[in-house]
Parts: structure tokens; C-alpha cells; sequence
């Protein structure tokens, strides 16, 4: 490629970039972000579930992003901001929900499930070893193979 | 062959657990709002200019609110039986028209009809995050004391009408 024609794809490249859609305005103050980016790193954004309210490009999540910024503005702590949500959207909204009945399964469930793993291994383990052990012979069978071994070999 | 069946038994058992969450709605996610009053608020009305509207206007009668806005592709698959609802006068329906520009709105109320009594205009979306909305359309059940009796995500079909709102709307109204 000729010098020349790199410098013109250069040129449009940048130039695209240019004109590529702004940044969203960053709130004046970088504390406020970092605690805002903490904040909502906890926090699922409902209109696509698998992104954090952080991560996510949907309306509302911008829209709960302004709101969090205004609470942090207004003095507000983080529990009361977490509250805030838990009070609109429930505790799905919360990556790590609080443990209580309606949640003990699924706090729970992974332990259930691995202890249930480990009985059952435990149980395998004991089943073949029992398979394994050859079972001693009696007084009664060690002459009858005795005799037998005698009568092959004769 | 009974050393088959335990494996056989899980799987059988993962699979109804796989089946029946398939058959769940993960938009459908329990709204912390039920039975818990409506949220206050005050917004300016869509159609009659300079008037607003708040929830306690609505004190005394069972009412639905359903969010709403012109962009919104399933509030046009739900609008047909709003309309047809409506119709009945049975209960008043109040639209809550979230982030929407007034031009649109009012021009999607002419093409497909207007079952709302009124509408109130949440141009910013704050009352919709006071409601919980995150997928539009949604429809609240409010009673007369203007408690949250229900909340409905997503497009109403014939079936949740009958089978969920109007029998509980039925049990408020007494």
C-alpha cells in the first residue's frame, strides 16, 4: 500500500471516530462514579437479566445509574440506596439477595447438593470395596479346592 | 439393571425440573409493591393540558393502571383488548404514558384507540422507577383504598384477564 493511501485511511479512520457517538456525560465528581460503579456492580438490570445494572446499555439501567448518582448527591449511604431498589424490584435485583426463608434453598442448595455428592461417593466406595476383598475360604472349601488342584494335576 | 435405575431416576428427575422452568416467565419476577400502596405522585394529563393527575384522585374505586408508551411493541399487541375492555366500562383504566414524546403518543392513541380515562405523562421515567417498571407494558389492579393488589408484566392476554384480574377486580369491587 502506498503511503499515500495509508495516510487517507488513517484520516478516515480517525475522522470516524470522530463522529462516533459521545460519551455519556461522567458525573462531575470521580468519587461519586466509583461509588456509583460499586454500587450497581450488586445491582441486575432487569430488562436484560445477565447484565449488572452497571454493565448494562438499556434505558432504565442509565435511568437507575442517574437515579443512584442523585442519592449518592443527596448524602444517602449505600444501604439506603440498595433499599431504594430492593423496595421497587425486589430482591432479584441483588446479586447477592439476603438470606432468608424464601432464599435458604438457594443459598443453601449447592451445600444440599454437595453433600448428597459425598454420601453417595462414600457409599460407591464402600459398596466396591466390599466387591473387591475376596471372600476367605473355609476349612471345608480349602480341602475341596485342594483336591481338586490334586486331581488336575495327576 | 436396578444400577441403572438411580441414573436413570436423576435424569428423569433434571428433566422435570428443566421442563417446568421452561415453562416459566423470567420477566414474571414477584413485585415487592403488592399489597403495598401506590406510590404518590402528581403528573401532567396527555390529553387535557394543564390538568395532572395523582393516584388518590382515584380513592374509593378499583382501578387499572397500565404503563404504556408509543414505542412500545407489546403495548400494541395488548391494545386491542384494552380498548375491547374498556368498552365495558367496568373499571376505569388510567395510563401512566412512560417516556414518550407527546406527539407520538397522541398520535398512537388516534390510530389504535384510547381506553384510558386519562393518561399521565412520566416524560423522565421517574414514577415508572417509583412503580418498578422495567418492561413495558405493565398493568397494576389498585383498590379503592389505593393499595397495589397486583401487578401484571408484560402484555395482558385474554387469559390473564379472565383468569387473574378480572376475578381478583371482582373480589375488590365488593
Amino acid at each position: 500500500m502506498k503511503l499515500s493511501s495509508l495516510l487517507v485511511w488513517c484520516v478516515l479512520i480517525f475522522s470516524a471516530a470522530a463522529m462516533a457517538k459521545e460519551a455519556a456525560p461522567m458525573a462531575a465528581d470521580l468519587e461519586v462514579e466509583k461509588r456509583m460503579v460499586a454500587i450497581s456492580e450488586e445491582l441486575r438490570c432487569l430488562v436484560c437479566q445477565n447484565e449488572s445494572l452497571s454493565g448494562s446499555h438499556a434505558e432504565l439501567a442509565q435511568d437507575l445509574r442517574r437515579e443512584i448518582r442523585k442519592m449518592i448527591g443527596e448524602g444517602k449511604t449505600d444501604k439506603e440506596i440498595l433499599d431504594f431498589m430492593v423496595a421497587r424490584y425486589g430482591d432479584f435485583v441483588r446479586y447477592r439477595p439476603p438470606v432468608k426463608p424464601t432464599t435458604w434453598l438457594l443459598w443453601g442448595g449447592p451445600f444440599l447438593l454437595l453433600a448428597g455428592g459425598i454420601a453417595a461417593l462414600i457409599a460407591f466406595l464402600r459398596r466396591r470395596a466390599r466387591e473387591v476383598a475376596a471372600p476367605e475360604l473355609s476349612e471345608e472349601e480349602r480341602r475341596r479346592a485342594a483336591a481338586l488342584l490334586d486331581q488336575s494335576n495327576s | 439393571m436396578k444400577r441403572f435405575l438411580i441414573p436413570l431416576g436423576v435424569f428423569v428427575v433434571l428433566v422435570v425440573f428443566l421442563a417446568v422452568g421452561l415453562t416459566l416467565n423470567p420477566r414474571d419476577v414477584p413485585s415487592p409493591l403488592k399489597d403495598k400502596p401506590a406510590p404518590a405522585f402528581t403528573l401532567p394529563q396527555l390529553a387535557a393540558a394543564g390538568k395532572s393527575f395523582s393516584p388518590a384522585d382515584m380513592k374509593g374505586q378499583v382501578w387499572l393502571f397500565n404503563v404504556w408508551a408509543s414505542w412500545c411493541v407489546s403495548c400494541r399487541q395488548e391494545h386491542p383488548l384494552l380498548v375491547a375492555f374498556a368498552k365495558e366500562g367496568k373499571l376505569p383504566v388510567v395510563g401512566l404514558n412512560y417516556k414518550d414524546q407527546e406527539a407520538d403518543a397522541k398520535g398512537w392513541l388516534a390510530q389504535f384507540g384510547d381506553p384510558y380515562v386519562l393518561s399521565a405523562v412520566d416524560a423522565d421515567g421517574r414514577v415508572g422507577i417509583d412503580y418498578g417498571v422495567y418492561g413495558v407494558p405493565e398493568t397494576y389492579v389498585i383498590d379503592k383504598a389505593g393499595m397495589i393488589r397486583m401487578k401484571h408484566t408484560g402484555p395482558i392476554t385474554p387469559e390473564s384477564l379472565q383468569k387473574q384480574i378480572l376475578p381478583l377486580v371482582a373480589e375488590l369491587s365488593k
